[in-house]
């Protein structure tokens, strides 16, 4: 793809993020489009949000779990933008209008207090720079209609990131073992997910390494103070409106979100 | 009424010559799940007068996912024989099963008898000596794990095998429902759980069954393990292969059959 069609792309992308109108996916519009066009065009949306007054305050990984690696053929994990007017307080009332075709994930959370600049970043220089993980829940959501996603589609879609609910307890990394977490995600009280915090590459810190090195390649660093979503622990749950949702994580508490039909004012 | 020792008979050769069967209900069309457990009983009298002795019993379809797929409500309770226990580090032998899969589970070890009915998740918890982690070989005598409820249950909720962990914990700190299990076949992850993805909690996995038996006029009894239900799918096992379950916790099982 040239540069002129991934800015395209891109624009197409935003508008049905800002219409909540789902496009056909780029896969069939553009076939040609390959990974290296994917990441383009999400970077090509990153500075389109930055100019009009966005500030990018971490990012996410997805395509962490066997799961979703085997359904979209694929054996690498991929990555957005999380950008400062995606963060919803806990216990919050979000209306489901603010998007397309939501769902939620449940993550935990790094925190970094020291930079990660890649190429070469190991998962111990992850926990040295770990400030503290704290529990979320993170809203993804697709601008391709009926998440009808290849690799390139999500990539180019910011990772199909929309959203993201930190819990305000934080935990240090000492004495915590990132594999075996339990977490149970309720929807309106009744449990729809169990799982436990290595479902992410084993080890949630090996998708943040991942991340570091990969941004690198863009000349990008994740930076003190960002947020780094991993991949989740289960898999994802739709939404609909009405629904209230509560992640319990193992020793490190909980956070809620509710999507009322209605704007709530 | 079903002639119950005919449905023995074809479910205890299916095991012995490794032949799965058609589901009882093919041609049973009227088997009730209250006769089904007549039949598992039966067959565990037989391995009785084998020399095998009960060592405890378990919970099985306890996963919302488990009981929708099979259109019921309730889960469903076999027995544990002295025979099905892998001792640690004992490789499982899969050319005596038809088509074993594994699943990881927590265990309870009790040190008082437990009479139902009207027991509660808390007398389970007191009435526990220690939790411990812990593998199920599940491996139904039915073709391709095609049956319907009576079905599983008359097969003794397909029990094969089981193996205990050897870190022993007693539950008086554990958050039960909040603790994590991943699944690791050879160096893949293929599942990971929390202990609430049985009933909501393992402890009332054991509860259901005590009164399960109370309303037979058994017992859960003291020094019995009993095995709470599959927290994640289970996954198929072949020879050659080799599952870990790693509990947060409660340290790590591990099983590797024979090639």
């Amino acid at each position: 793809m040239d540069q002129d069609t991934r800015t395209e792309a891109s624009r197409a992308l935003l508008d049905a993020l800002r219409a909540r109108q789902p496009i056909q996916p780029l896969s069939e519009s553009y076939p040609g489009i390959n990974i290296d066009d994917a990441y383009e065009i999400q970077l090509i949306g990153v500075r389109t949000e930055i100019e009009s007054g966005r500030v990018v305050r971490g990012h996410k990984v997805g395509l962490t779990s066997q799961a979703m690696q085997t359904m979209l053929g694929v054996h690498e994990p991929d990555y957005g933008h999380l950008f400062d007017n995606m963060f919803f307080p806990e216990g919050s009332s979000v209306s489901i209008e603010l998007f397309l075709q939501p769902r939620v994930e449940i993550e935990v959370a790094f925190v970094l207090g020291e930079r990660l600049a890649g190429p070469g970043v190991t998962v111990a220089d992850v926990l040295r720079a770990t400030d503290f993980v704290c529990p979320s829940i993170e809203i993804i959501d697709s601008r391709i209609v009926d998440w009808k996603i290849t690799l390139a589609d999500t990539i180019a879609d910011n990772g199909s990131s929309a959203g993201v609910v930190l819990g305000g307890r934080r935990t240090r990394l000492d004495g915590l073992d990132l594999r075996t977490i339990g977490t149970v995600l309720r929807r309106n009280g009744s449990i729809v997910e169990t799982g436990a915090s290595g479902a992410v590459l084993g080890n949630p810190a090996n998708a943040v390494a991942w991340l570091a090195n990969k941004v690198a390649a863009f000349g990008v660093a994740l930076e003190p103070g960002h947020v780094i979503l991993p991949g989740a622990c289960t898999r994802a749950v739709d939404v609909e409106g009405g629904d209230v949702f509560r992640a319990d994580f193992d020793g490190l508490g909980h956070v809620s979100i509710a999507f009322p039909r209605e704007a709530t004012e | 009424m079903t002639n119950l020792t005919d449905l023995v008979d074809r479910l205890a050769a299916a095991e012995s010559n490794r032949q799965p069967i058609s589901p009882l209900t093919d041609y049973h069309p009227g088997l009730s799940v209250d006769e089904a457990y007549e039949v598992e009983d039966q067959l565990i009298e037989r391995r009785i007068s084998r020399g095998e002795k009960v060592v405890g019993a378990k919970v099985g379809l306890t996963s919302k996912a488990k009981q929708h797929r099979m259109g019921v409500d309730v889960p469903i309770f076999g027995w544990l024989t002295d025979a099905m226990q892998l001792s640690t580090e004992e490789p499982l032998q899969t050319d005596v099963l038809l088509h074993p899969r594994v699943e990881p589970e927590i265990a309870f070890v009790l040190s008082e008898t437990l009479s139902g009915p009207e027991i509660t998740a808390h007398d389970v918890l007191d009435a526990t000596r220690w939790v411990c982690g812990g593998l199920e070989v599940i491996d139904s005598r039915y073709e391709d794990f095609r049956f319907r409820l009576p079905d599983v249950v008359a097969d003794n909720t397909s029990a094969a095998r089981f193996s205990l962990g050897n870190l022993r914990v007693p539950p008086d700190r554990l958050e039960l429902d909040m603790l994590g299990v991943l699944l690791e076949h050879g160096s893949k992850i293929v599942a990971s759980a929390a202990g609430a993805a049985v009933l909501g909690h393992p402890a009332a996995a054991a509860a259901c069954l005590a009164n399960h038996l109370g309303n037979r006029g058994r017992a859960l009894e003291a020094g019995w393990v009993v095995l709470t239900g599959g927290l994640t799918d289970a996954v198929p096992l072949a020879a050659g292969s080799h599952v870990t379950a790693t509990f947060a916790h409660l340290g790590t099982v591990a099983i590797h059959s024979c090639l």
